[in-house]
């Protein structure tokens, strides 16, 4: 009964927090519910029209929602390289910035499930993917692997920083005996979420651009420089706006994974490289359609050669020492190399594992202004909820809430 | 309608219990008010005390559909789930039956559309749970158009296991096959949708798939190409059906790969499993003229699909198990197409298999298609 109480204290709280603000904090909002309330727009226009207002087609069957599907889970992923470093080796240097992480994983995991939902056709009954409702077609089917990983890692990303957070509202410490079991198991979870994502596409013989054992270890390697790139710009970000300190050595212990992650990127990417381009089969031709363009059709080049470069110079700036200590490097090759990363494991990805089709035929994707209109509104909606989360969490760990001392 | 044999979820919607009583809701005792379907009839005594004990504890007997997985014993989740569900009917109940100008007709039409929300998928249901559903659905389109159609649930007959051969050097590329397989199939005219493609392929090229054209128009046979059709080749050991996450996908035992276009929730995973482009799916609503629509159709086959599910080549489940050849078969001008029971050595097909030096596509992917070329 008290547990509930507190508990509809700290919602209390929490709301309070995250509804008061400067300016700047007002407009941020404002600008992501505007964005959202767009999305919501594009997707109702898509609900009643069905998925012809996309630029998916028969040919190419899966577009931008899925790309950043799989991108994001990727994201989400990345919270394990602050999580085990605090949780398990006791690193002091992370822990303020472990919450933030979960938080991160949390969102990019609500975008992940937003982004599946809005490339269903039936939403409505998506009810018989309910376990014990539906007909779960477990294990045959990667995808209700997926959604297993997915859902599990979202409840310990949400209970775990929860507990951790409850505690400290009352003004007591977390036992680490209660959290430390669901932190290590996180860990494994969070190579598992990818590991899955990576094997839904896999093990697909029909698509030889997927159909490649190092898809797995290269997604995870990816994953793990872009998503702590982004756990970087957030931090910084943080530290820029509120009282939360975060210590340079932190970011520069993350920087650190950041970089090993890139290099070994990179070389998984010129060993994908050399097998496609050195003896060219019949296989290659989704990779040379990525990179050079096949029988004139070249929508995709400008993305992929945006995406080498910027991932090059990225990891080779952040291999010097030098440079990556320097802040300002350091949030620049950050910022590329998402951007980068973001590229090439969306859509850079899932669209030419379609081109050419099954019997060669190319047929190229663009996606339509409804299709950006809702991925925006799902960034966005992930962006709110990442802001409300931190909120909260920033709050409680200054301080700043805390149960009974607020009760007039 | 309201046969007691049910065993979904029901509702009723206040409506007279018109089928039990023998009487109807326009207030007749004797038939022709209209708004009964042909096959209501009068109950007798012992068909009554059966609906009644249906009426009682017939959801403990028979399960379908959100009942599949109500069938356990009362615990706080299945107690949870009924609450869901019964707020669920409350809400709809109210809907219609507060509604003063709504006839027995929309009653009706309501809890058809609650039943077909909520049913089941075919694969798992008995043969009287298929043949509810079809009646159900024929009933539906009777209810919507005021024309009825007949719809079959016609199940795999044993030993039979269908095959297809196609005859490259016969193929003249007039597409006469993929026509009839649009006006059989009810595809959305819309958006053309086409579940056959025929290549056209140079001359002196071998099978470059990829130099070929599947989108012609002119005239044919052109000078110096030879053509060749592809479809869903009904895998035996398909990629497509393993990687459905609800297995609305499957093979049937007489070798069809089909599709429970109710039961589709349009991830299209098993559009991109798919190594022969044999799938289609529905980006809108499809559309079939009322006057072009075939009324001879099968749940599997040739009902009309809705927006947002998958769609594909079933040899036309409504002909091949009632004993025809698919409709592109049948159209085929040049004798090209071979169909028949793989597991009868006296059919064609075991012929061509037999006599012929058949290939397959892609042979090296380990689908087992059941789908041959050969040339004379």
């Amino acid at each position: 009964m008290k547990q509930i109480k507190v508990f509809g204290s700290l919602v209390k709280d929490s709301l309070d927090t995250i509804t008061h603000g400067n300016v700047k904090y007002h407009i941020w909002m404002g600008v992501l519910t505007f964005m959202m309330l767009v999305g919501m727009y594009c997707y109702s226009i898509q609900l009643s029209e069905g998925l012809q207002v996309t630029g998916m087609t028969d040919r190419v069957s899966w577009g931008l929602y899925i790309s950043n599907f799989t991108f994001l889970v990727g994201v989400a992923a990345a919270a394990v390289m602050l999580v085990m470093p605090t949780y398990v080796l006791h690193d002091v240097d992370f822990k303020q910035a472990v919450l933030i992480g979960e938080g991160l994983a949390v969102s990019a995991l609500i975008m992940c499930l937003a982004f599946v939902i809005a490339d269903m056709g039936g939403p409505s009954v998506l009810w018989h993917m309910i376990p014990g409702l539906g007909v779960f077609n477990f294990p045959n089917s990667m995808l209700t692997w997926d959604v297993l990983v997915l859902n599990g890692y979202l409840f310990l990303n949400i209970t775990i920083p929860f507990y951790i957070l409850f505690r400290h509202y009352q003004g007591k410490e977390a036992k680490s005996k209660v959290y430390v079991p669901g932190a290590i198991l996180s860990v494994f979870w969070a190579v598992g979420i990818h590991l899955v994502t990576a094997f839904l596409y896999q093990g697909l013989q029909a698509r030889p651009f997927w159909n490649n054992a190092l898809l797995g270890p290269r997604f995870l390697a990816s994953a793990f420089a872009a998503g702590p790139a982004l756990i970087i710009l957030v931090l910084a970000m943080i530290r820029n706006f509120t009282a939360f300190k975060i210590e340079d050595k932190t970011l520069k212990k993350i920087a650190m994974v950041v970089t090993v992650a890139a290099q070994i990127n990179l070389i998984m990417l010129v060993s994908e490289l050399f097998k496609e381009f050195y003896a060219p089969t019949h296989h290659s031709e989704s990779a040379y359609y990525l990179f050079f363009g096949l029988h004139g059709k070249d929508a995709l080049l400008p993305w992929i050669w945006t995406a080498i470069p910027l991932n090059i110079l990225a990891t080779v700036m952040l291999t010097f020492h030098k440079l990556r200590n320097n802040p300002k490097v350091l949030y620049f090759c950050c910022f590329i190399l998402f951007i980068a990363i973001w590229i090439e494991k969306g859509f850079g990805l899932i669209v030419p594992g379609f081109i050419p089709g099954p019997y060669g035929k190319i047929s190229e994707y663009t996606p339509t202004g409804i299709e950006i209109g809702v991925t925006l509104g799902i960034w966005a909606l992930g962006a709110f909820v990442f802001t409300i989360l931190a909120r909260t969490a920033i709050g409680i760990e200054l301080g700043q809430l805390r149960y009974k001392k607020n009760k007039q | 309608m309201s046969s007691n044999n049910k065993k979904w979820f029901s509702l009723n919607l206040g409506r007279k219990s018109s089928a039990s009583s023998g009487s109807c809701g326009c207030g007749k005792t004797s038939g022709g008010c209209g708004s009964h379907s042909s096959d209501d009839y009068e109950m007798t005594d012992e068909a009554f005390v059966a609906a009644a004990v249906d009426a009682s504890i017939g959801e403990e007997r028979t399960k379908d559909g959100f009942e599949q997985v109500f069938d356990v014993k009362m615990d706080r989740r299945t107690a949870f789930k009924k609450l869901t569900a019964s707020l669920l009917i409350g809400a709809g109940a109210v809907s219609t039956s507060c509604s003063v100008i709504s006839g027995d007709e929309s009653k009706e039409k309501a809890q058809i559309d609650w039943e077909e929300q909520f049913k089941g998928n075919y694969k798992l249901m008995t043969d009287e749970e298929k043949k509810a559903t079809v009646d159900r659905l024929m009933r539906s389109y009777e209810l919507r158009t005021g024309k009825n159609i007949s719809m079959s649930s016609k199940n795999a007959e044993e030993n039979i296991l269908f095959g297809y051969a196609f005859n490259i050097s016969k193929c003249q590329g007039y597409m006469d096959c993929v026509n009839a397989c649009v006006e059989e199939n009810n595809q959305d005219r819309d958006s053309q949708m086409q579940y056959i493609r025929i290549h056209e392929m140079k001359d002196g090229n071998g099978f470059s798939f990829d130099e070929a054209d599947d989108n012609y128009y002119h005239e044919v046979p052109a000078e110096g190409h030879f053509y060749m059709g592809t479809q869903c080749f009904h895998c035996d050991n398909p990629p497509c059906v393993n990687v459905c996450p609800v297995q609305a996908t499957w093979r049937e035992d007489d070798g069809l790969v089909v599709v429970d276009y109710d039961w589709c929730v349009g991830c299209r995973y098993c559009m991109a499993a798919c190594p022969y482009d044999g799938r289609r799916f529905n980006w809108k609503k499809p559309e079939v003229p009322e006057a072009e629509i075939n009324h001879n159709q099968h749940y599997l086959g040739n009902r009309m699909r809705k927006k947002g599910v998958m769609e594909k080549c079933t040899f036309c489940v409504q002909r091949s198990r009632a004993g025809k050849n698919p409709a592109c078969v049948e159209a085929c001008p040049t004798g090209a197409r071979i169909f028949g029971n793989l597991l009868d050595p006296n059919s064609t097909i075991r012929w061509v298999l037999e006599n012929k030096k058949v290939f397959r596509l892609k042979e090296d992917l380990g689908t087992e298609p059941k789908f041959w070329y050969f040339m004379d």
